[in-house]
C-alpha cells in the first residue's frame, strides 16, 4: 500500500525532528528541570490514544450502519493501538510525577480518566481477542466501541467531582509555568503530530495483518467444504 | 409499548417464581456491605463519611454480577428467537428487559440501604424521599445500559469474565456521581446534590437512547 | 542534571512500547503470509 509507506516515511521524519527539539533545541523548563520534558511523549501519547478511539467508534459505526468490513478491521486495529498509547501515557505519567511531586500517583482529574478510558478499550480489545471466533462479534465490539466514545463527556465532568489526595498538583500538571515559551509549544505540537502519525501508521499495519487473518480463514473454510 | 409490558411482566413472573436472581442479589449485597464495613473498621464518624461509597460500591459490584442473568433465562430455553421472530420491535424487548432489570436493582436497594443505615449508623429516614431519587437515577443508567451489554454477552462463549469488565468502567460515571448525590443528599438535601445529579440524568439520557438505537444490532440474526 | 534516570527510563518505556509492538506485529504477518502459502498449495492440489 502505497499510502503505508508514505506515512511510513512522513512518521519518520516527523519523528526524527520532534526527538531533535526534544533533546537539542528546547530550553529546559525552570522548576522541573529536564524531567519536564517527559511531557514531550506523554501528552501526545495522550492525544494520539483518544484519535484512536475515535477511529474505534467511526469504524464501527460504518460497520453497524453500512456492514463495512474495512471499518470492522479499522476499529479492531485502533482498539489495540490506542491501548498501546494509553498505556504508554499511564507509564510516563508515574514517571514523571514520581522525582517532581514524590508520589508515584495523584488522582488528578485527567489521569483518572485515563485509567477509565483504559479499562474501557482493554475490555473492548479483550472482547475481540477472546470472542474471535464467535458469531457476531464484531458487532459487538462495535456496540462496546461507539459506548466508550460517548462515555467520554460523562466521565470527564464525573471525574472532575473527585477532590483527589493532592489537589495542587492538578494545576501544573501539563508543565503549566513554561509553557508560554514558543520551542515548547512548537515541539509539544510537533510531538503530538509525530505521535498521531506513528499511531495511524500502526494501525495501517494492524488492519493489512486483519485482512490477511481474513483471507486466510476464508481459504480455510475453502479447503474444507472443498471447491465446487 | 405493551409489547414492552408484556415482556416486563413475564421476567417479573419467572423471577417471582423462583426468585432465584432477587436472592442471589440480596444476599451478595448484604455479604459485600458487611465486608467492607469490617475491612474498614470505621468509627462512628469514619462510618458515617464511608457509608455513601460501601452503599454505591455494593450496587455497583453485585449488580454487575447478577445482571448476566436476565438475559440467560432467555438463553437457555432459545426464546430470544422466538421473540425476535414474533412482530414486535427489538426496542420493546429493550424496554421490557430494562424495566426488568431496573425493578431488580430497586429491590436489591430496599434492603441494601436499611442495611447501610443501620450498620454505619447513617440515619436516612429524614431524606428518603431525596435518595430515592438519588437511587433511581442511578438504576435508571445502570439498567439502560447493562441490558444492552447482558444482551452481547449472553450469545458469547466467555460471558461470564466478560461482562464485568465491560461494564465496570463504563459505570464510573454512576459511582462516583451517585456517591456524590447521596452525600450531598445527606446533608442538604436535593438542591446540595445539583452538578452530581446532572451527571446522573445525563448518563441516563446518552445510554437510554443509545441502547435502545444499538439493542437491535446486538440481536439481530 | 539530576533526575536525568527517570527522563530516561521514560523515553525508554515509550521506545520499548512501540517497538514491540512492531515486532509482534511483523512476526503475526510472517506466520500468515506463510499459513496462506501453505493454504494455498493445498488448494491447488486439489
Amino acid at each position: 500500500m502505497r499510502a503505508m509507506r508514505w506515512l511510513g516515511l512522513a512518521t519518520t521524519v516527523l519523528m526524527t525532528v520532534s526527538l531533535y527539539l526534544i533533546f537539542v533545541e528546547v530550553p529546559t523548563e525552570r522548576e522541573m528541570g529536564i524531567v519536564q520534558r517527559i511531557l514531550y511523549v506523554h501528552a501526545p501519547a495522550a492525544w494520539a490514544a483518544y484519535v484512536c478511539f475515535v477511529l474505534v467508534a467511526v469504524g464501527s459505526v460504518a460497520h453497524l450502519w453500512r456492514g463495512s468490513e474495512h471499518g470492522d478491521r479499522v476499529a479492531l486495529a485502533a482498539g489495540e493501538v490506542g491501548v498501546l498509547m494509553c498505556t504508554l501515557n499511564l507509564v510516563t505519567g508515574p514517571i514523571w510525577a514520581r522525582p517532581i511531586w514524590g508520589v508515584w500517583w495523584t488522582w488528578d482529574p485527567r489521569l483518572t480518566m485515563t485509567v477509565i478510558m483504559w479499562a474501557i478499550y482493554v475490555g473492548y480489545v479483550m472482547l475481540r481477542a477472546f470472542g474471535r471466533d464467535d458469531d457476531g462479534v464484531a458487532r459487538y465490539a462495535a456496540v462496546v466501541g461507539i459506548t466508550g466514545v460517548l462515555a467520554i463527556p460523562v466521565i470527564r465532568v464525573s471525574v472532575r467531582m473527585l477532590q483527589g489526595m493532592h489537589p495542587a498538583v492538578t494545576t501544573t500538571r501539563e508543565g503549566g509555568s513554561g509553557m508560554a515559551d514558543p520551542t515548547m509549544r512548537l515541539t509539544l505540537y510537533l510531538s503530538g503530530i509525530a505521535m498521531v502519525l506513528l499511531a495511524a501508521w500502526l494501525v495501517m499495519l494492524r488492519v493489512r495483518l486483519e485482512a490477511l487473518h481474513r483471507s486466510a480463514a476464508v481459504l480455510r473454510r475453502d479447503i474444507e467444504y472443498g471447491l465446487e | 409499548m405493551r409489547a414492552a409490558l408484556a415482556i416486563f411482566r413475564k421476567d417479573l413472573r419467572i423471577e417471582w417464581r423462583t426468585r432465584e436472581s432477587l436472592s442471589t442479589l440480596v444476599v451478595l449485597s448484604v455479604l459485600l456491605v458487611v465486608s467492607l464495613a469490617m475491612a474498614h473498621d470505621p468509627t462512628p464518624t469514619e462510618a458515617a463519611r464511608l457509608a455513601p461509597g460501601i452503599l454505591w460500591a455494593t450496587v455497583i459490584f453485585t449488580g454487575v454480577l447478577v445482571v448476566q442473568r436476565s438475559f440467560l433465562v432467555e438463553r437457555e430455553h432459545d426464546c430470544l428467537a422466538t421473540l425476535l421472530g414474533a412482530p414486535i420491535d427489538p426496542a420493546a424487548i429493550y424496554v421490557g428487559k430494562a424495566l426488568g432489570m431496573l425493578v431488580l436493582l430497586v429491590a436489591m436497594q430496599v434492603v441494601v440501604v436499611p442495611l447501610v443505615s443501620i450498620m454505619l449508623r447513617v440515619p436516612v429516614w429524614g431524606v428518603l424521599p431525596e435518595l430515592a431519587v438519588v437511587l433511581g437515577l442511578g438504576d435508571l443508567g445502570f439498567a439502560g445500559l447493562a441490558t444492552l451489554f447482558a444482551a452481547m454477552t449472553a450469545r458469547l462463549r466467555v460471558r461470564e469474565m466478560l461482562l464485568p469488565i465491560l461494564l465496570l468502567p463504563l459505570l464510573t460515571p454512576v459511582l462516583i456521581a451517585g456517591v456524590k448525590a447521596t452525600e450531598a443528599v445527606l446533608e442538604g438535601g436535593l438542591p446540595a446534590a445539583g452538578e452530581a445529579l446532572g451527571v446522573l440524568v445525563a448518563f441516563d439520557v446518552i445510554f437510554v437512547v443509545a441502547g435502545g438505537l444499538l439493542f437491535p444490532f446486538v440481536v439481530r440474526d | 542534571m539530576k533526575n536525568l534516570g527517570y527522563l530516561f527510563a521514560a523515553y525508554t518505556a515509550v521506545w520499548l512500547g512501540i517497538v514491540l509492538y512492531v515486532r509482534h506485529l511483523g512476526r503475526r504477518t510472517t506466520e500468515i503470509h506463510e499459513e496462506l502459502r501453505e493454504l494455498r498449495k493445498k488448494l491447488e492440489r486439489r
